[in-house]
């Protein structure tokens, strides 16, 4: 995930801080900058949070997840949970990749089946 | 089996041997190994990028393991209140802290799936709530992912009216 990337970035930083506070007569090696490969076009692309159907997964632990993971109000998480039961599938979210997987990892963590898509 | 709130905690009391056996067996049914279709559901497949999948597999998955662990070990030490009732025939009574219904709520629903998995129940079978009698070691563990589901119910209903 980039924020891995972004926390190698500050670690050289802390340890490069680190050795000069500890008065350190060694060379400070120059923090390496991590640099993005994906292009500017490919950031702006949105990304989709997608929740599937799946018939051992309780309606009431569904929606309480909806509400928590999301924030939603309970009848807009009834809804949407309402959507995956009948429809098979449900649109929860939509926005830049980064929120998109902290997303999913949290619908994951709660057993759904949750995927993230590009919006096509 | 009479299941109340007791001040900060669930009380599940007059569990008959039956059930109490059904509950010990939590932690070890939410483990999916040599079941690879059960481990494929714990973790599932977060994109059809396979860019994306790479990624997950070596920062997010690892997260996941721990935070299912977590729970089961969780739930697996509020069970050793039922030790050493293993071979009596006497109902027990189990305390469940409300600050541990989040690691109930996901190591019951860990169990449900690796044993939905593992039997390859339809959505028949998990929507037949009154199946009876338990005729065999496939109707027990349908009896079991209802009877998990009935405590995962209860413990949400008990959470929403905090």
């Amino acid at each position: 995930m980039r924020g891995h990337c972004d926390n190698i970035f500050f670690m050289s930083a802390v340890s490069a801080v680190h050795a000069v506070q500890e008065g350190s007569t060694s060379t400070v090696e120059a923090p390496v900058r991590e640099t993005e490969s994906r292009s500017e076009e490919e950031l702006d692309v949105p990304w989709q949070v997608v929740v599937h159907n799946d018939p051992v997964n309780l309606m009431t632990y569904v929606t309480m997840v909806f509400q928590r993971v999301f924030g939603y109000p309970r009848e807009k998480a009834e809804r949407h949970m309402l959507e995956v039961h009948h429809k098979g599938r449900s649109i929860l979210w939509c926005g830049v990749r980064e929120r998109a997987e902290f997303y999913v990892q949290q619908l994951h963590g709660h057993l759904l089946l949750a995927t993230l898509e590009k919006v096509v | 089996m009479e299941i109340c709130r007791e001040g900060e905690a669930l009380k599940i009391s007059d569990l008959d041997p039956f059930l109490a056996e059904l509950l010990r067996q939590i932690p070890m049914s939410a483990n999916p190994e040599g079941a690879p279709t059960a481990e494929a559901r714990l973790f599932t497949k977060p994109s059809a990028e396979k860019e994306v999948c790479a990624e997950w597999k070596s920062y997010v998955e690892p997260e996941l393991r721990r935070l299912f662990r977590s729970a089961t070990d969780t739930v697996a030490a509020d069970l050793t209140q039922l030790n050493g009732n293993e071979k009596s025939l006497r109902n027990s009574t189990l305390c469940i802290p409300f600050e541990h219904a989040d690691a109930w709520l996901n190591a019951l629903n860990q169990a449900r799936l690796v044993i939905a998995e593992r039997n390859k129940f339809t959505d028949e079978e998990l929507n037949d709530h009154d199946r009876s009698p338990i005729g065999s070691r496939r109707d027990l563990s349908l009896f079991q992912v209802n009877f998990y589901g009935f405590l995962q119910e209860f413990i949400l209903r008990e959470m929403e009216s905090r």
